[in-house]
């Protein structure tokens, strides 16, 4: 599988292979950033693009931002069954969640667990979440280089998730370890094989399915919680599913991972952003105000998740190209936000873009991030307070990023902080 | 041209008139009336644009389809005379429309 293409091994250019050779699944060419490339020439030459061969299968990718709205908001043709990933699902192991399920199961179980992320709930957890920034930047070494993933990125996403779990506090990192093992599957993303094999990607989940077990049976039926347990474990129709595990193990990886990966990444690729085009790390240092429309900027620049999959329902048509019942349509969010076509100077990151909240990366539909409140909110709060301590947060070397098709994961992004001027 | 009056959560009135042809989420925003999101630009694909119609209109703007409807029921606070904004096409005959909005877009 992944061996095929080493790391080590320098991928070709985009331009020097024949365009039917073309197969941006590769895992790391997102890794060393080359997929930009890649994507730039599928939206000259060949938007809605058939590749026959690739180690998921053959697959068509789509690349322009309006045709990726069309599939994605057209779920009676472009289904999300059984996986939203461009490998498949393996079939001795794939624990059913709402993103991989169509109309009507998925509207059930998504309702239920809304009201957690919803804007009155929210806004009783700004002030925590103000909390929470502020003790982990005040407890951030000013002067030193230190990892900024780790420190900040992970650490706030997981606190997060924790509140909206409800979850024992400091057991936290199990959040972000589960995280990590649900995003790593390299039959599915191409993800490195040897981060967890199979075998102890099962295990640890079974692990996480045992925690939560526990901490539904505690919550009981009285229990009056608006976490995402509660919610599940007292709504009328989703209350019985701790009778079937893999379920519930399924839609919690989802929570896991929809409150993880995606703010995380969010959280490094804006430093990253600012330090490497310091005239907007200018103009937010001259106006806070940004913070706003700079959020939807980062989350548009950073498209945390790279693509979505869906499989087509029936024979149909999609920017003049013929697609067969059965095959797998990968949506690129990651392409589409960069189609300048449909966005203003798309390839430059404009943290006082008109426009900004026009991006890919929540996807549209019903299927559309039920997150994408709490992430901005993190985001902002975040930004906010950062302003008021940091002249700059400056970025050490050049970071550590994940090798995945999904995940636009950065690993490790060392840092200094220098504190504003007295 | 129609007259359309958005009201905010908060009571705040903004009457404007909206072309024919343009949608009532187009309205909104060309007219930088606060609180109207849509951030999918008008395919009926993130229900952003969620509002109300007041009782006396509520005949002429015809029902959800069944998109609009798929969407609506991810919104918050949906009420019977819940819409889409971007689904619902200004003409003569809504001349002196009111809408309200919701406390947030979700």
């Amino acid at each position: 599988m992944s061996v095929a293409h080493d790391q080590n091994t320098s991928l070709p250019s985009a331009y020097d292979l024949p365009l039917e050779d073309i197969d941006v699944s590769i895992a790391q060419l997102f890794q060393t950033q080359q997929h930009f490339e890649y994507f730039e020439r599928l939206r000259k030459e060949d938007p809605v693009h058939y590749c026959k061969d690739s180690e998921f299968g053959a697959y068509w990718s789509v690349t322009k931002f309006n045709d990726i709205v069309e599939v994605d908001s057209n779920h009676k043709i472009y289904s999300s069954d059984k996986t939203i990933v461009i490998g498949d699902a393996d079939p001795d192991f794939n624990p059913p969640m709402f993103i991989a399920m169509d109309q009507p199961k998925h509207d059930v179980q998504r309702k239920a667990v809304t009201p957690a992320v919803a804007p009155v709930n929210l806004a009783k957890l700004e002030s925590h979440i103000r909390e929470n920034v502020c003790e982990i930047l005040d407890g951030l070494p000013v002067g030193e280089t230190f990892d900024w993933v780790d420190r900040v990125s992970i650490e706030l996403t997981t606190r997060m998730l924790a509140i909206l779990f409800d979850f024992p506090w400091e057991d936290r990192r199990k959040l972000t370890w589960w995280s990590d093992v649900t995003t790593s599957n390299p039959a599915q993303v191409g993800a490195d094989a040897s981060i967890v094999n199979e075998e102890e990607r099962k295990k640890e989940l079974m692990e996480c399915l045992e925690y939560f077990m526990n901490l539904w049976t505690s919550r009981g039926e009285n229990y009056e919680g608006t976490d995402f347990v509660s919610l599940l474990a007292t709504n009328p129709d989703t209350m019985e599913m701790s009778n079937d595990p893999l379920e519930f193990l399924g839609n919690l990886m989802l929570l896991i991972v929809g409150g993880n990966d995606t703010t995380r990444n969010s959280i490094s690729g804006g430093v990253l952003a600012l330090n490497q085009n310091p005239a907007e790390y200018n103009k937010l240092r001259a106006n806070p105000d940004l913070i706003p429309n700079m959020v939807s900027e980062i989350i548009r620049w950073v498209t945390p998740l790279g693509h979505m999959r869906r499989t087509a329902l029936e024979d149909t048509e999609l920017g003049g190209k013929k697609i067969k019942k059965g095959d797998r349509v990968v949506m690129w969010y990651i392409s589409g936000n960069r189609d300048d076509e449909i966005i203003d100077r798309a390839n430059e990151f404009l943290i006082d873009r008109d426009k900004a909240r026009h991006h890919l990366s929540f996807g549209f539909g019903i299927h559309r991030c039920m997150g994408n409140r709490v992430g901005e909110m993190q985001l902002r709060i975040l930004w906010e307070e950062i302003m008021k301590r940091f002249e700059k947060v400056e970025v050490i070397g050049e970071p550590e990023r994940l090798c995945s098709n999904f995940v636009m994961g950065i690993t490790e992004m060392m840092v200094k902080l220098h504190p504003l001027k007295a | 041209m129609p007259s359309v009056t958005y009201i905010e959560a908060d009571g705040k009135e903004h009457k404007v008139d909206v072309a024919p042809g343009l949608s009532l989420m187009e309205g909104a925003v060309n007219n930088l009336v606060p609180g109207i999101d849509a951030d999918c630009g008008g395919a009926c694909a993130c229900a952003t644009c969620h509002i109300y119609i007041e009782p006396d209109w509520h005949g002429k703007t015809g029902t959800r389809n069944e998109m609009e409807q798929s969407m609506l029921d991810f919104a918050e606070g949906i009420k019977d005379n819940s819409r889409l904004a971007c689904q619902i096409k200004v003409t003569d005959e809504l001349d002196g429309i009111v809408v309200r909005l919701p406390v947030a877009q979700f």
